[in-house]
């Protein structure tokens, strides 16, 4: 049966379209048939990320309005087999996303797919709304930082609330923690909110703690999900996250400040 | 054509009963003005249905009841159990005419001649809530106690008539005794409120950070303002 997770978060820029594309990835290279689906109608930067904006054809809007089947508009990933993308819309508005049309293109994906990730846009509006209503899991992504946290636990609320899982009185949408950009050493400063704060507040169990890395914004400046650079920090966060999400367990790493070597001190690290 | 901007539905809603068993309005009056006087928040504004039942044979002046029950800032909305006649004039007077069907004769009433109300404490369980209250939600126990096992998160909040419980951190802000009643309590783990009111007294975090920020506490209202105590004592 298959799944539909969303990445989400309330506020922008912390890391969800950065996430979507390393856990999609992550999970077709465990071998689930996996599709990412951006639903930032009119931003539209999941396709670069995943470096297949060039091959944009058709994209999600015109698969709901019937201006294109899905096997027209799905990209297929050069890199990964069983790996696909769905793109958004660079030029239609928002309210291009209706609730029965969604909704009829996952039930169509389902028939084919193992997991569904859709990207949401940030915000409480309608886009981001209709990217977590029909989730059967959530990824909630929060940096470390006090206005994440509490639009986070909003976006938690909303889920218990207003999910089709919610409305229709069945088990409650899955919620896991994601928390992205970390940097133990501000951390440790008292700049920013400790994992074990997060924790407190949000009280949801931690699928990951993704490091603040230089690692992200080369992989994305390439067009390469960062989950395919296996040598990085990062890389190998989102791959032990993806193997908690598929129920193994695994400890947690670089949560702490790296203890610099004499080389690393006088050259720089 | 503009689209239509009401809706129009039934409801059901609790109101007071006023239930006469003579109709001596003076001696009714004072009573009355000694009863609302222990509890005049309770009843403020509260919307009162007079019961007819036992002076249905009476002269009753309407207009001069309805002033009466005003002038106590209580809120005569209609009767009950009338007469014909009764009804008819409640009418004029601007009373709703409700249909009452339990109490209809109050066989063992009749026999008392001074007015009196009957009072019952109707206990309702409490409200449970599990699991956190997120930034944005809202939960209002009405008529009962709430309890929360788990936190209430900043930009969250919790009312309740009676008395507010929380197994968990209150960031956010909790209200007891919403509706006027003094002797209402909060309780919880960790003391981190936005804001704290009981029966109309309230506090806000700036006033809440003294030594028993962070702790587990009870809040009551003591002489119009609030007083926070250790919940574990020693
Ligand atoms: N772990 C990380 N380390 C460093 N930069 C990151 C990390 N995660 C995300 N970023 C950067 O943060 C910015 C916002 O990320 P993005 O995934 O687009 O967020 P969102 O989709 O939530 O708006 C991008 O420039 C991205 O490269
Ligand atoms: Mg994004």
């Amino acid at each position: 049966m298959a799944k539909v997770i969303v990445v989400t978060s309330g506020k922008g820029g912390v890391g969800k379209t950065t996430s979507s594309a390393a856990i999609g990835t992550g999970l077709a290279l465990k071998g689930f048939k996996t599709v990412i689906i951006d639903f930032d109608i009119g931003l539209r930067n999941l396709d670069l990320i995943m470096g297949c904006e060039r091959r944009v054809v058709y994209d999600f809007v015109n698969v709901i309005n019937g201006e294109s089947n899905l096997n027209q508009a799905l990209i297929k990933d050069k890199r990964v087999d069983k790996l696909y993308i769905l793109p958004a819309s660079q030029t239609r508005d928002k309210d291009a996303l209706t609730r029965d049309g969604v909704e009829r293109v996952l039930n169509e994906l389902k028939k084919d797919f193992d997991y569904i990730v859709c990207d949401s846009p940030a915000g409480i509006e309608a886009g981001a709304m209709m990217a977590m209503y029909f989730a059967d899991e959530a990824i909630v992504t929060t940096n470390p930082e006090v206005s994440s946290v509490r639009d986070s636990d909003r976006i938690l609320g909303i889920l218990h609330s207003k999910s089709k899982r919610a409305e229709e009185g069945l088990e409650s949408v899955k919620e896991h923690l994601l928390l992205t950009r970390y940097n133990p050493e501000r951390v440790e400063k008292g700049e920013m909110l400790s994992v074990e704060d997060v924790q407190e507040i949000l009280a949801i169990k931690l699928l990951g703690v993704i490091p603040e890395s230089q690692a992200v914004l080369s992989a994305s400046n390439s067009g390469q999900p960062v989950i395919l650079d296996s040598e990085s920090d990062a890389g190998q966060a989102y791959t032990d996250a993806i193997n908690r999400l598929l129920g193994e367990t695994v400890d947690f790493r670089f949560l702490d400040v790296e203890k610099k070597g004499l080389f690393k001190r006088i050259f720089g690290g | 054509m503009s689209e239509q901007i009401f809706e129009l539905k039934g409801n059901l809603f609790t109101l007071s009963v006023l239930h006469l068993f003579s109709a001596d309005t003076a001696l009714l009056s004072k009573q009355l003005d000694e009863k609302i006087a222990q509890a005049p928040k309770f009843f403020a504004g509260a919307p009162i249905v007079i019961n007819l039942s036992d002076v249905q044979d009476e002269a009753l002046d309407f207009s001069f009841l309805k002033s009466m029950l005003s002038g106590l800032s209580l809120n005569p909305v209609g009767v009950c159990n009338g007469s014909q006649e009764q009804n008819e004039i409640a009418k004029a007077a601007g009373l709703s005419v409700l249909n009452y069907s339990q109490d209809v004769k109050g066989a063992t009433a009749k026999q008392q001649t001074n007015t009196s109300i009957v009072e019952k404490t109707v206990h309702l369980p409490a409200q449970v809530i599990h699991g956190t209250v997120r930034s944005g939600q809202q939960v209002y126990a009405k008529d009962r106690d709430l309890i929360v096992i788990g936190a209430v998160s900043h930009g969250a909040e919790v009312i309740s008539d009676g008395n507010v419980h929380i197994y968990g951190t209150l960031r956010g802000r909790a209200i007891a005794g919403a509706k006027g009643y003094n002797e209402a309590n909060i309780f919880c783990q960790k003391l981190e409120a936005e804001l704290v009111s009981i029966n109309g007294s309230y506090w806000i975090s700036d006033s809440l950070q003294g030594e028993h920020w962070g702790s587990a506490v009870q809040i009551q209202q003591k002489n119009d303002s609030l007083e926070i105590s250790a919940l574990v004592k020693g």
